[in-house]
Parts: structure tokens; sequence; C-alpha cells
């Protein structure tokens, strides 16, 4: 492994002893779609702890299931085999306890509703959860202050996106999946919001996983980064990003960042 | 239809048109009825056809002058069973495409049945509906009811079913139940294509009604009709013609009123 030592794969935190640390525990996970023979295994003997308060990006080829892994969290896939523990919960229990949200590569906002009955979404379906933030003071969080009003069409994609972040924070969740919702927008746009996610990850203190396909996002995104292999899915690497947790664009400028995304491109070849 | 679906923000606010512009998107118009009215005028007045087999203009004009009571005392009849076929149409229509999408097994069971009907022509129906309910109001709204149904129902099937996968992932992260996923989304989602559908039915139910009337009525404009055909009583008959017309269109006016305020936000999904 000629790796640098800013990027180092991180020993596996010990399973029993810091339960209490570990947000998401994934144990031998293997989700297969399909039946018999034309079954198709998306993941297979997936391991992995992602620890309380961590940003964890998810980095591999299409097809290595990083998507399958997140809903699979989010008890929207079933599992065919292994366990997955949220918060030391079943999947199922964690979302009827409102203990994570959901970003999807769409805003998925309801085209009726206006930016701040959207973000209000939440608090009336599924018995609303105990614990809500204000929404105006979370659009006010995400850079939509005077915005509350407009309707979706009205607003930009990087602003639904924004509005679609205020939503799955409105329940105060002690972890936000996020797949690739950056995905469809464009770099300038893409770099602010990663940017400002940073800043909500530091200030809300939430637990994120979130999937992306773009190596430089990953590396400046995520504390961690978990790279999947394809064909099955499974675990390549838990690499730790040593980079100071206060992050700018700037610093993917940097001879230690070139490093690390070095590695992850080498480690992505591999796959 | 389409144009309506896809009105843009800036038409809502009419008022900022200033009268000038307004007669001037309006001119177009206005000068091609006078043009074909006056061409019309003409063409009477020059090959001198006799007024039983084609009246001008000014002859309508003088009907509705001196027929002005007839005419009105039949306009109500076929206001009313329009209007109550409308009604009673679009509302199982409505139900039934909410049970539909509620059970398979019964969208299989009376799908097609409601296909059959549909192509029974409605001029055939007619008659049978006669022979059973007598010459009262209820086969009139029966026969607009039945032209109404169809394409509501098609409609508010597929508007029910236009919710997107992402939304669907999005209300089960909620924990949403089916009546709040029913609730909040799908009707809200299938508005616009029943408004296309209403559109549609606000002018095929003035038909009904009156094709109703044709085979076994002596009151309506339907009667008026006949009536005036079989006397040669031609400016009657073009007269009757216009105001079976103008309920149309009125019909279609006050749908599309409910439908401006009620729908706000845009789609492209319907056509």
């Amino acid at each position: 492994m000629g790796a640098s030592a800013l990027a180092r794969p991180a020993a596996m935190p010990a399973a029993a002893g810091d339960k209490a640390n570990v947000a998401v525990a994934v144990r031998n996970v293997d989700v297969v779609f399909g039946e018999r023979d034309s079954a198709v295994t998306a993941l297979s003997g997936v391991s992995v702890d992602i620890p309380v308060g961590s940003l964890v990006t998810m980095l591999g080829p299409s097809g290595c299931g990083k998507s399958t892994l997140l809903r699979a969290i989010a008890d929207l896939v079933p599992l065919s085999a292994g366990e997955i523990t949220v918060l030391g919960r079943s999947p199922e229990q964690a979302r009827r306890e409102r203990n994570f949200s959901f970003v999807f590569q769409d805003a998925t906002l309801l085209p009726w509703r206006s930016a701040i009955d959207n973000v209000r979404l939440p608090l009336e379906v599924g018995g609303g959860g105990s614990a809500h933030a204000e929404p105006a003071e979370l659009l006010e969080l995400v850079g939509l202050k005077g915005r509350e009003k407009a309707l979706p069409s009205e607003l930009s994609g990087g602003m639904r996106q924004r509005v679609a972040i205020a939503r799955a924070l409105v329940s105060r969740p002690k972890i936000l999946l996020m797949d690739e919702p950056f995905g469809a927008l464009d770099e300038i746009t893409r770099d602010k919001l990663n940017e400002e996610l940073l800043r909500i990850w530091r200030e809300t203190g939430t637990t994120i996983m979130f999937v992306t396909h773009s190596i430089p996002e990953a590396a400046f995104l995520g504390q961690h980064v978990l790279v999947l292999a394809s064909h099955p899915g499974r675990v390549k690497e838990f690499v730790t990003v040593d980079l100071p947790a206060e992050r700018r664009l700037a610093m993917r400028d940097t001879l230690e960042f070139v490093q690390i995304t070095a590695h992850l491109r080498r480690l992505l070849e591999e796959c | 239809m389409a144009d309506v679906a896809h009105r843009s923000p800036a038409l809502t606010q009419t008022a900022a048109f200033g009268f000038a512009d307004r007669f001037r998107d309006k001119m177009p118009a206005t000068l091609a009825v006078v043009g074909l009215v006056a061409g019309w005028q003409f063409i009477v007045w020059a090959f001198s056809v006799p007024t039983y087999m084609a009246p001008g203009p000014l002859d309508v004009l003088a009907s509705f002058r001196d027929d002005g009571r007839t005419l009105w005392s039949n306009f109500w009849p076929t206001f009313f069973e329009s209007v109550l076929g409308f009604i009673f149409g679009n509302l199982v229509a409505i139900l039934l495409a909410i049970w539909f999408v509620h059970s398979r097994t019964a969208e299989k069971a009376f799908y097609p049945i409601a296909v059959f009907i549909n192509t029974i022509p409605i001029i055939a129906v007619a008659p049978i509906l006669v022979l059973i309910f007598g010459s009262g109001y209820l086969p009139k709204v029966i026969i607009a009811a039945l032209i109404c149904f169809f394409p509501t129902l098609v409609n508010m099937v597929r508007g029910l079913k236009a919710v997107t996968p992402a939304t669907l992932d999005l209300m089960r992260v909620l924990s949403a139940s089916k009546s709040e996923v029913f609730w909040k989304v799908r009707i809200q989602s299938s508005l616009p294509f029943l408004f296309a559908a209403l559109k549609i039915a606000s002018t095929t139910c003035v038909i009904g009604a009156i094709v109703a009337e044709w085979i076994g009525s002596n009151y309506g404009l339907g009667a008026l009709i006949i009536e005036a055909t079989y006397n040669f009583r031609s400016p009657l008959l073009y007269a009757t013609v216009f105001t079976a017309a103008l309920l149309a269109v009125l019909l279609f006016t006050l749908v599309s009123i409910a439908e401006t305020r009620l729908i706000r936000w845009k789609t492209s999904d319907v056509h």
C-alpha cells in the first residue's frame, strides 16, 4: 500500500466495547434483487461501523451498491442476509422513531407546496415525530431566507436541493442519509453546497452518510471514505481522511488533498 | 388544454396588462370574427340565399330579439340537465378511479366494462334510456353523465398514479400511512389530470343533454332544434345552436376559473 500517511485504512472500530459510539452498524449484509435465475447480488458480506457524529462519504464505481447500502440502512430495501442496526435499533424501528432523514438525488419536493410547506411535510405525516426544528429557521440555515413562499417551480435546482436538506433536518434527525444529493447540479453550485453542508454538519452535530461518484467530493466532505467495489458490491476499504475538520474549497489544491484523491483513484481502479 | 397547464406566471398578473396591450392582444381574433360574420352576410345577400336554407347573421340576431323568451325558457332545462349530468358523471368517475387505484382486482374487473360502455355510440343509448326512464329529466341527466364519465375516469386513474417512485420513497422514510399518501400526495398530483378531463366534460355534457332531448322531449334546446328544423324556422334554429354553444362556453369558463383557483403550480405531465 504505497499510500501516503494522510489516507490510511482505518482500523475497524472494536465492535462490542464502544457500541455507544456507533451510529450505524452493518454486519455481513447481503442484498439480492430478483428471483433465482435473474437474481442479482447487489451487496455481498458488507460490514462497516459508522461512528457517531462523523461524516462518511461512500464512493465506488456504478453498480457497486453504494445507493443500495444507503437504502438498506433507511429501510427502503430488505436485507437478504446479515444485520443492520441504527443507533442500536432495527432500521424499521429507527425509521418510525425518525432517527434518520433521507435526501434523494432529486429534491422530490411536492410541486404544489411552497418551500416552507415542503419543509413542514415531515411534521404532518407519520405521527410527526416528537422534537422538531423551526421550518423558517432551517430555510435561513440553508440560505433561503425570503423565499419561504416560493413554489419549487420558481426555484433553481440548487435551491430546490437546499429546501430538501432543510426538510430532512426539520425532524432533528441524529443521522442524515444522502444519496448523491448534488449529482445533478453544476460544479459551481455543487462546490457551494458542499461547503454549506460541512457548515451544517458542524453546527448540528448530525452523523452524515453521503453517497457520491465524485472522488474530490468524497475526499473534501468525508472524515472517512467508504470505498466499495462492484460485482458483487463489497467493501474495498474504509479510508480515514486526515485533513482538518475546518475545510475550505482552496484546500483541494493542496498536495495533501491531491495525495488523498490519488489514493482513492488507485483504489477505484483496482475495483 | 396544454396551454392552460403551462400558463406562465406573467399571465396570472393580468392587472399589469394595460388596456391598450389587452386590446392589441385580442385584436386579431376580433377582426377574424367580424370578418367571417361580414362575409357570411355578404354571401347570403349577394347570392340571394333563401332564409329557410341559410339565414344571414342579421336574421339570426332578429330571432334572438323576437324569440328571446322561447330561447330563454328552453335554455334552463338544458342547463340543469348538463350541470347535473356533469356533476354525477364526474363524481362516479372520480370515486371509481379512487377505488381502482386502491384495488387491482376492482380495476381488472370493471375497467373493461367501462371501456365497453364508452364504445357504445351515445346516440344509440339515448332511445334505450328514454324507453326505460320516460321523457322526464332523468334520461337526459344520465346521458349527459355517461358522456362525461369515461375521459374523467381514465385521466383520474392516470393522475392518481402519476406519483414518482422517489416521492413514494420519501413518504415511506417519513413512515406516512396509506391514507396520508393519498390525501397529501395522490389527490394533489391528480388535479391537473382531473381538470384536463373536466374541461372536456364541460362541453360534452351539453352535447349529451341535447342529443337526449332530440330523442324524446318537448322542452330544452335539443327539442327546440328539432322543432325549428321541421318548421323551417332557420333563424331560430341558428339562434338555438348559438345558445347551446354559449352554454358550453359558460361551463368551460367556470371549470377554467376553478382550475386557476385550485392549481397554482405547473406540471409538464398533462397533455
